[in-house]
C-alpha cells in the first residue's frame, strides 16, 4: 500500500532513469529522488514496520490489560504476604531478633508489641483475617485470634491508665495526646507510643472520628508506660507532665502481658503460634507453593505435610493421569475416523464431518447435561441396559459423579480437537504410498505401520497436545459429573476461590497448573506452530 | 454416475453354506438382546440363530433375485407384528428396524454385493477387515452424536425427569408436551438469563473482531518484529486453563471495580474470543493477494478506500466466521461469568451451570436444544462461508 502522494509526484523531479544515470557514474547506488538506495531502503522497511505495529498495537495492549495483567497479578498473590506485617507490625519487629529454636517464649517487649498490635487489629476487625491466614499453616490460630479479640479490650492494663491518670488528670484528655505527639521530640523520646498513637489516630480519622474527642484507650498508656519504663530514656526538656512521669514509672505497679495472654487463651503459651507468626512475616513467601506441594514452611524450615494431610499431590497426580487416559481415549477414537474421513470421496467425508463438527460447535454445557442424563442411575444407557436384561434393576452401573463419568464425557468433548488435526494432517498423505508399499509386497499392516503411520504422527502430536492442555485446567464437566473422586485440580482452585477464601493458596495452584500448561503450549509452538492452528 | 454405483467386482450367489453361517451368527446376536429382554438368552440366541439361517435359505436360494423387493418388505412387517406383540409400540419400532436390516443384509451376504465396491484382488481377510473398520468407526461417530439427539426428545418430556417415561417409550402422546420451553420462554429466570447473554455476547464480539482484524491485518506482513512472540500471547486466551483465567480477573477487575459488573463480563468475554478472530482472519489472509492492495492504491485509492473496497470484501468471510467463533465463546462461556460476573448478570450458561448442579428441572434440556438448534445454524453459516472464501480466493473450485 503506497500513499497516494507518490502518484502524485511533480513531473520536473528525479526519475528512476536519473537513479539509474547517477549510479552509472559513481558513489553508492541512488533511489530515484535522490538517496542512497540503502537509506531509502530501509527508511520504507522502518515506515511498514511501523504501520504494521500501529495495526497490532490496540489489540496487543488490550489483551496485555485486560489478560496479561491479571494472570500477573494472579502470579504476585501466590507470593504475596503482607498481611502478618500490615496487622502485626510491631510484633513483627520484636520477633525479628527472637531466636524461636530455644523453645522459649519471647520476652515482655514482644507480647506488649502484639497486645498493641491486637487492640488496633481487633477495633479495624482485622485479627480475624489474620487467624485465618495463620490458620492455613497452624490449625487453631483462626479461634485462638478470635477469642483473644474478644478477650484483648478487658486486659488488666487499665492499671496503667489509673495510674497515669492518679498522677495528673489531663492524661485521661486526648487533647493532650494530639498536642504531645505534634511535637517532634516527643516522639523522638517516645518512639513506640507515637508509632502507637499515630496508628490509631489514623483509623480514628478514616472512620471519620476526631481524635482530640475520644477516650484515650488502655493501650496507649501501656505504650507510654513501657517507652518510660525503657533504658535510656530521656525527657529532659520535655514538657512537665512528661517529666513527672518519667520519675513516677519506676514505682508503679506492673502487669505481665504474657499472663494476660495466658489468661485469654493457654495456646499462647505454647511457643509454635510465636513461631508461625515470625515465620510468616515477611511480605513475600513461598509458603503457598510449598502448600500446593503438600509441605510446609516450619520454624525449622521446609518439611512434609503429615500423611493424612497430603491432598494436592494426590490431586496432581490424578489430574495428570485423567488426562492421560482422555488424551488416550480420543487417539484411539480419533485415528480411525480422521483415517475414514482423509480417505473417503470428498462430498461422503464432508457428510461425515458434519458429525464432527456439530459437537464441536454445540455448547459445552449441553453435551456436558447429555452425559449426566446419559450416565445417570436412572438414566438412559442404565435403563436400555436394564430394559435388554443385561444389568438387573437393582444393580444398576454406577457411572456418573466418578472418574469414569469424567473421562467418558471429557473425551467426548474434546473429540473433536484430536480429529480435526488429524484429518488435516492424513488429508496431505499421498493414498499412492500405501498401495506402493503394498505393490512391494507388504502386508497391510506393515504398509500402515511403516508407510503410513509415521506420516500421521505430526497430526497425532498436534491433536495430543492439544488435548492435554484442555482437559488439564477443565473445570466445568469434572465439576459436574465428576463427584469427589474425578475432579481435577481446577475444582480445587475454584473451591478455595469461592469457599475456603485461602486465595493464596488458590494462587500458587494456579500458577504451577500455569506453568505446565505453558511448558506444552511452548512444545506444541515448537512442533506445530500456533499460526498452523485450524478451526473447523 | 457416483462412485457408489461403479460395481468393480462381479456379483453372484454364494454357497449356501457361508452366507447361512454368517447371517445365522449375526441372528444369534441380536437373538441374545431379545432374548435377554424376555428372559432366556440361550433361547434367544438358538430362536435367532436358526431363524436368520432359514430366512437366508429361502431368500437366496427360493425366491432369489426376482423376489427380493416383496420378501424384504414382508420380512419387515413380519418383524414388526412380532415386536409389537413382544413389546409393543417400541419393540414394534425395533422388530421393523431389525426387519429391513435383515432383509437387506442376507441379499448383501447371499449375491456377494458387498465386493461389488471393493478391488477383486482382497483376500476374504481384508474384506472383512474393511467392513469391520467401517463398523468401528460407525460406533465412534454414534458416540460423537448420541448424546446431543438424545437430548432433543428428552425435552418435550411431560414429566419432570431426566429419562425417557413409559409414555414417551410407547409414543403416547400423553408423554410428550412443551411444558418445558413454556417454561423456557416465560421464567424470568430464564428470560433474563437469555437476554444477558444476547447483551453481553454482540458486544464482546464487536470489540474482539474489530480490534482482532485489524492485528491479523497487521500480522500478516512482512517484516513485523516479535511476530512469535506476538502470536503467542494474543492466542493465549485460548490456552490458558479458564479457571486460571477467571482466577485472574476475579482478583485484578476486583481491584478496579469492574467485577459484578456489565463492562467487566463484556471485557473479560471480548478477551477471550480474540484467538479465534487472529487464527480465522490470519488463515484468510494467507491466501490474500497483496498485488490487490498495490492495485489500488495505484488507481488512487488511500489506505482506508482500500481497507473497505478491496480488502475487507475478500477477507469478510473469515472476519464473519471469526466473528461467529466469538459470539459463541462468549454465549457458551461460564466460569468467567461464574466468578466476574454477578447475580443481576446471569447469563444462560451461569443459569445452565447452577441447574445441573442442583438439578432443578428439565427446562435445561429444552434450552439445550434451542442451544442446538443455534449451533445448527452457526455450523452451516461457518461452512458456507469457508467454502465462499476459498472459492473468492480460488483456492479450490468447490
Amino acid at each position: 500500500m503506497t500513499s497516494t502522494t507518490d502518484t502524485n509526484v511533480p513531473l520536473e523531479g528525479p526519475t528512476p532513469d536519473d537513479g539509474l544515470r547517477a549510479a552509472e557514474q559513481s558513489g553508492p547506488m541512488l533511489a530515484a529522488d535522490g538517496t542512497p538506495l540503502k537509506r531509502s531502503l530501509a527508511k520504507a522497511l522502518r515506515r511498514e514496520k511501523m504501520r504494521a505495529l500501529m495495526l497490532i498495537a490496540p489489540l496487543l495492549l488490550f489483551v496485555l490489560i485486560t489478560f496479561i495483567a491479571p494472570i500477573g497479578d494472579m502470579l504476585l498473590r501466590s507470593v504475596r504476604n503482607d498481611i502478618v506485617s500490615n496487622t502485626l507490625p510491631e510484633t513483627v519487629e520484636q520477633l525479628a531478633s527472637w531466636d524461636s529454636t530455644q523453645q522459649e517464649l519471647p520476652d515482655e517487649d514482644t507480647w506488649t508489641a502484639l497486645y498493641i498490635d491486637l487492640v488496633l487489629a481487633e477495633e479495624q476487625k482485622l485479627h480475624t483475617r489474620l487467624g485465618s491466614r495463620l490458620n492455613y499453616e497452624l490449625t487453631g490460630a483462626s479461634s485462638l485470634f478470635r477469642k483473644t479479640g474478644r478477650a484483648v479490650g478487658r486486659f488488666d492494663t487499665d492499671v496503667y491508665t489509673d495510674q497515669f491518670t492518679e498522677l495528673d488528670e489531663s492524661w485521661e484528655n486526648a487533647a493532650t495526646w494530639v498536642n504531645m505527639f505534634s511535637e517532634s521530640d516527643v516522639a523522638d523520646a517516645l518512639p513506640l507510643t507515637a508509632r502507637t498513637w499515630e496508628r490509631w489516630a489514623d483509623y480514628l480519622e478514616s472512620e471519620g472520628d476526631v481524635p482530640a474527642e475520644e477516650d484515650v484507650e488502655d493501650f496507649l498508656f501501656t505504650a507510654l508506660y513501657k517507652d518510660l519504663t525503657r533504658e535510656g530514656v530521656d525527657v529532659s526538656g520535655l514538657s512537665d507532665r512528661l517529666q513527672q512521669a518519667a520519675a513516677a514509672v519506676p514505682e508503679f505497679e506492673t502487669v505481665s502481658l504474657v499472663e494476660q495472654f495466658e489468661d485469654a487463651d493457654e495456646d499462647w503459651l505454647d511457643p509454635a503460634i510465636m513461631q508461625t507468626i515470625q515465620t510468616y512475616s515477611p511480605r513475600y513467601t513461598s509458603g503457598y507453593f510449598l502448600n500446593a506441594v503438600d509441605a510446609q514452611l516450619t520454624a525449622d524450615g521446609v518439611s512434609a505435610r503429615p500423611e493424612n494431610e497430603r491432598i494436592y499431590g494426590i490431586l496432581f497426580k490424578r489430574t495428570i493421569f485423567m488426562s492421560l487416559t482422555i488424551t488416550l481415549s480420543c487417539i484411539i477414537l480419533g485415528y480411525p475416523v480422521a483415517w475414514i474421513l482423509a480417505n473417503l470421496p470428498t462430498r461422503s467425508a464432508n457428510l461425515l464431518m458434519i458429525l464432527v463438527l456439530l459437537p464441536f460447535w454445540t455448547s459445552l454445557l449441553v453435551r456436558t447435561s447429555a452425559w449426566k442424563v446419559m450416565l445417570q442411575q436412572q438414566g438412559v444407557i442404565n435403563d436400555t441396559l436394564v430394559w435388554l436384561g443385561l444389568v438387573a434393576d437393582d444393580a444398576r452401573l454406577v457411572m456418573i459423579n466418578n472418574q469414569f463419568g469424567t473421562i467418558v464425557a471429557m473425551t467426548h468433548i474434546l473429540l473433536p480437537f484430536m480429529i480435526l488435526p488429524m484429518y488435516s494432517v492424513m488429508q496431505t498423505i499421498p493414498p499412492s504410498y500405501l498401495r506402493a508399499a503394498k505393490s512391494l509386497g507388504a502386508t497391510n499392516w506393515t504398509a500402515f505401520w511403516r508407510v503410513y503411520f509415521p506420516q500421521s504422527v505430526p497430526g497425532i502430536g498436534a491433536g495430543s497436545i492439544l488435548v492435554f492442555i484442555l482437559s488439564i485446567g477443565y473445570y466445568i464437566t469434572p465439576e459436574i459429573v465428576g463427584g469427589t473422586t474425578g475432579t481435577f485440580i481446577s475444582n480445587r482452585i475454584a473451591y478455595h476461590i469461592s469457599s475456603s477464601l485461602n486465595w493464596g493458596l488458590a494462587a500458587a495452584l494456579g500458577t504451577i497448573l500455569l506453568a505446565v500448561v505453558l511448558i506444552l503450549y511452548w512444545a506444541y509452538d515448537k512442533i506445530v506452530g500456533i499460526d498452523n492452528v485450524k478451526l473447523g | 454416475m457416483t462412485s457408489s454405483d461403479i460395481v468393480i467386482t462381479a456379483t453372484e450367489k454364494k454357497p449356501v453354506s457361508f452366507y447361512a453361517s454368517v447371517a445365522a451368527a449375526a441372528g444369534a446376536f441380536a437373538g441374545i438382546f431379545v432374548g435377554a429382554a424376555q428372559g432366556s438368552t440361550l433361547l434367544g440366541l438358538i430362536c435367532g440363530a436358526i431363524l436368520m439361517a432359514i430366512v437366508a435359505y429361502v431368500a437366496v436360494e427360493v425366491l432369489g433375485r426376482e423376489q427380493e423387493k416383496p420378501l424384504r418388505w414382508g420380512l419387515v412387517i413380519l418383524f414388526a407384528v412380532v415386536g409389537f406383540l413382544f413389546g409393543g409400540t417400541p419393540g414394534g419400532v425395533i422388530g421393523a428396524l431389525f426387519g429391513w436390516f435383515f432383509g437387506w443384509f442376507v441379499y448383501w451376504l447371499g449375491f456377494n454385493r458387498y465386493r461389488a465396491h471393493l478391488v477383486p484382488y482382497l483376500t476374504p481377510g481384508q474384506v472383512f477387515w474393511h467392513y469391520a473398520f467401517r463398523v468401528i468407526c460407525g460406533a465412534i461417530f454414534v458416540f460423537l452424536i448420541t448424546p446431543i439427539l438424545v437430548v432433543m426428545p428428552l425435552s418435550f418430556n411431560a414429566e419432570n425427569f431426566f429419562t425417557f417415561t413409559p409414555e414417551m417409550l410407547r409414543f403416547d402422546p400423553e408423554g410428550y408436551s412443551l411444558r418445558h420451553y413454556r417454561d423456557f420462554l416465560t421464567n424470568t429466570e430464564w428470560t433474563n438469563a437469555v437476554k444477558n447473554s444476547l447483551m453481553i455476547a454482540p458486544v464482546a464480539t464487536l470489540i474482539s473482531v474489530s480490534l482482532g482484524t485489524l492485528a491479523a491485518i497487521g500480522l500478516s506482513q512482512s517484516h513485523v518484529p516479535a511476530k512469535r512472540a506476538i502470536m503467542a500471547i494474543m492466542i493465549s486466551p485460548m490456552i490458558v486453563p479458564l479457571i486460571i483465567s477467571a482466577t485472574g480477573m476475579y482478583f485484578f477487575y476486583s481491584k478496579i471495580g469492574l467485577v459484578g459488573t456489565y463492562w467487566g463480563i463484556v471485557l473479560a468475554h471480548a478477551v477471550l474470543g480474540i484467538p479465534f478472530v487472529i487464527i480465522t482472519v490470519t488463515a484468510t489472509l494467507v491466501g490474500f493477494d497483496k498485488s490487490l492492495t498495490r492495485a489500488a492504491a495505484n488507481m488512487g485509492a488511500d489506505p482506508v478506500t482500500t481497507f473497505f473496497r478491496v480488502q475487507m470484501p475478500l477477507i469478510l468471510p473469515g472476519v464473519i466466521s471469526g466473528g461467529l467463533f466469538a459470539f459463541i465463546t462468549s454465549f457458551d462461556e461460564v466460569v468467567v461469568v461464574l466468578f466476574v460476573g454477578s447475580a443481576e448478570l446471569q447469563t444462560l450458561p451461569w443459569q445452565m451451570f447452577t441447574g445441573l448442579r442442583e438439578q432443578i428441572s428439565p427446562t435445561i434440556l429444552a434450552a439445550a436444544t434451542v442451544l442446538v438448534a443455534i449451533s445448527i445454524a452457526l455450523l452451516t453459516v461457518v461452512e458456507l462461508l469457508r467454502r465462499r472464501s476459498e472459492r473468492l480466493r480460488g483456492m479450490s473450485p468447490g
